[in-house]
């Protein structure tokens, strides 16, 4: 049954055309990172022995860098790959079909998450790989062990990230019947997330601002708070966790206060001191695509299934 | 009863207020075509979703060869194949990759898959459009696919959910012609819903008619004239011309009649007579009018078929019952 959606979803147009925009976009990041790099590399800064995380992270100004594009574009891959699994199946006719067999009926929503889950694994490990392999070509220097492990690690949390919007959208195709509403359903939770999210939180932090001359315990607690509020947002967990993987030398995700920051040296961070910093917003992004997955799959397995 | 293939005892369903199934009894044995007759809504498919355990009885229990469908659904679709009403098909794959898609899910080797799935193409006359995706099926011809789909476990039981509705009357007779021959070849048990009175006639052994959420009755189309006609199989309506005699309200000739044989009741109003009665005796009526000299106006004889059953129950609904 998994080879059956993988082979659907990757012979499905829609899923062609999405690959073509992530590749697409890709390329031009890409493009728009090695253009300058010689810019880019000459800098003092404590980045700047990690050549490999740039291609990732640096942006010429003209379009945003592979990071951004990801996470604006993750989110749409996974509810494209998601938003009809269930209902479309139903409407065809074909769902009370497959159930009349004799195989377990959760078999049926696995195979759908499992099969989309693979797709997208094997698509973004490519595309990590192909951003490498090109900085090979151009930079002419290997990677070290460090940043090849930092981007692998990448492209788990953006698989990651990507499935939360995938169990997203599947328990929308479960919960409306028709593909149009829960396409909809899941791109305006999207939408919400990337536009409307930050705006209402920027609305809050003025209206909490605290006054000018308040002490620096009060105004490190509202940072706090406002970051707090920001982290319910998935794209922005997603961005935390991914910066600070490919930015070795970002040490806290918080507001730090000078005293914190006296006798800290400016280096890079190793692997394990930077997955520690983020480990929190992976777990919260695993949690919440377990949840997803839950909730969808109770859902299913108690519904009745008509024919049509 | 002793080998039942298919049982359920006190079925019921609620969605809501709203009663699906109706305490439901039911036993279908080994062998037999069973016609599941009723209107729309009447709670067909509830309870063929219910045999099939895709949907949960609200009370009661249902077992399909011996085993409880609710708690144990899976071992019941390994037996029993179910051809859902309006079946959907992958509508870019052919035929073919179709059924070997449910004989792979049925647990057949690949090679064993393909074999089985070209010989039943062959067995329900789909051999020649085995490649063509099913997107480009006709009617009929998805009805037939759907069948070959539900044969291709080889199955105990065949519960077939409206199988002919969409269908022309060519292809219906073909697709009834099929399911008799597979009953008669493996000995196979079907239940066939549907609310085409005609079709159930031909092909059914039994048929149980289903109102509401309620079997009204069961049995063979003779057994079920007789438990729904209690009044009798014919109604004969007696006109006579009364108007020359001195006693005009035909006591006499009343009289007469009921003393023939196989009357069941008259209803008299002046000189218009409505005879029950349960075998076909309009000569025995007609001499009896001579013999009293009275003079027939008409004699005209109404015969209870499946049909009027149906139309007593489905347009009447249950309150004739």
């Amino acid at each position: 049954m998994v080879s059956k959606e993988i082979s659907d979803s990757v012979r499905s147009w829609k899923f062609l055309i999405m690959v073509a925009i992530v590749l697409l976009t890709c390329l031009g990041a890409l493009y728009a990172s090695l253009s300058d790099f010689g810019e880019a590399i000459k800098g003092g800064t404590a980045d700047d022995d990690f050549f490999f995380l740039k291609l990732f992270t640096h942006s010429n100004g003209s379009l945003p860098s592979y990071i951004v594009f990801i996470s604006f574009l993750g989110p749409l891959l996974g509810i494209s790959m998601g938003f009809d699994c269930v209902n479309s199946e139903q409407n065809k006719g074909t769902l009370s079909r497959v159930l009349a067999q004799p195989i377990y009926r959760d078999y049926v929503i696995n195979t759908k998450f499992t099969a989309a889950l693979m797709v997208l694994s094997s698509l973004f490990l490519a595309l990590g790989f192909l951003v490498l392999g090109f900085g090979l070509i151009f930079l002419g220097i290997p990677p070290t062990a460090d940043e090849f492990l930092r981007i692998l690690v990448f492209s788990v949390i953006s698989i990651v990230y990507v499935a939360f919007w995938l169990n997203l959208s599947i328990l929308f195709s479960v919960k409306f019947r028709q593909t149009a509403t829960s396409a909809l359903a899941g791109i305006s939770v999207w939408l919400f997330f990337t536009i409307f999210y930050n705006i209402i939180v920027n609305l809050i932090a003025k209206g909490l601002a605290p006054a000018r001359f308040v002490n620096e315990n009060q105004v490190v607690k509202f940072q706090g708070f406002i970051q707090n509020l920001m982290r319910f947002n998935p794209g922005q967990l997603f961005n935390d966790a991914t910066t600070t993987l490919l930015r070795p030398s970002i040490r806290s995700l918080g507001p730090l206060t000078t005293e914190q920051t006296i006798g800290a040296i400016p280096s890079p961070l190793p692997l394990d001191q930077s997955l520690m910093l983020v480990w929190p917003q992976v777990t919260v992004l695993i949690g919440g695509t377990i949840l997803f997955f839950a909730i969808a799959y109770t859902m299913f397995i108690r519904r009745e299934i008509r024919s049509r | 009863m002793e080998n039942a293939v298919i049982q359920l005892k006190n079925v019921s369903k609620k969605y809501g207020d709203f009663m699906a199934v109706n305490q439901l009894n039911l036993s279908i044995q080994q062998g037999e075509i069973f016609g599941l007759l009723g209107p729309n809504g009447a709670g067909k498919s509830t309870t063929i979703l219910m045999l099939m355990g895709l949907t949960e009885p609200c009370d009661g229990s249902v077992e399909v060869c011996g085993i409880n469908s609710t708690t144990h659904p899976i071992e019941v679709k390994r037996k029993v194949g179910y051809l859902p009403e309006d079946v959907g098909f992958y509508d870019d794959w052919s035929g073919l990759d179709n059924l070997i898609y449910t004989a792979r899910l049925n647990g057949l080797e690949p090679k064993e898959a393909k074999a089985r799935a070209a010989e039943l193409m062959e067995r329900v006359g789909l051999a020649d459009q085995k490649d063509k995706k099913t997107g480009k099926y006709s009617k009929g011809m998805r009805q037939r696919l759907g069948l070959a789909d539900v044969l291709i476990k080889n199955p105990d039981v065949i519960i077939l959910d409206e199988p002919t509705t969409g269908i022309d009357p060519k292809g219906v007779q073909e697709l009834l012609n099929l399911i008799v021959e597979l009953r008669d070849e493996h000995q196979m048990t079907v239940l066939f819903s549907s609310h085409n009175l005609h079709q159930v006639q031909q092909v059914c052994d039994r048929v149980g008619i289903f109102v509401d959420g309620k079997l009204l009755a069961e049995g063979n189309i003779e057994e079920l004239s007789k438990q729904l006609f209690t009044h009798g199989k014919y109604l004969i309506e007696l006109g006579i011309d009364a108007s020359f005699k001195n006693i005009p309200d035909a006591q006499v000739l009343e009289n007469m009649l009921t003393s023939l044989e196989g009357i069941q009741s008259i209803k008299k109003e002046d000189e218009y007579f409505e005879i029950e009665c349960l075998a076909d005796i309009s000569s025995g009526i007609a001499k009896a009018v001579m013999d009293a000299d009275y003079k027939l106006r008409y004699l005209n004889k109404k015969e209870y078929g499946l049909d009027a059953i149906y139309n007593r129950y489905f347009e009447g609904g249950v309150s004739h019952a």
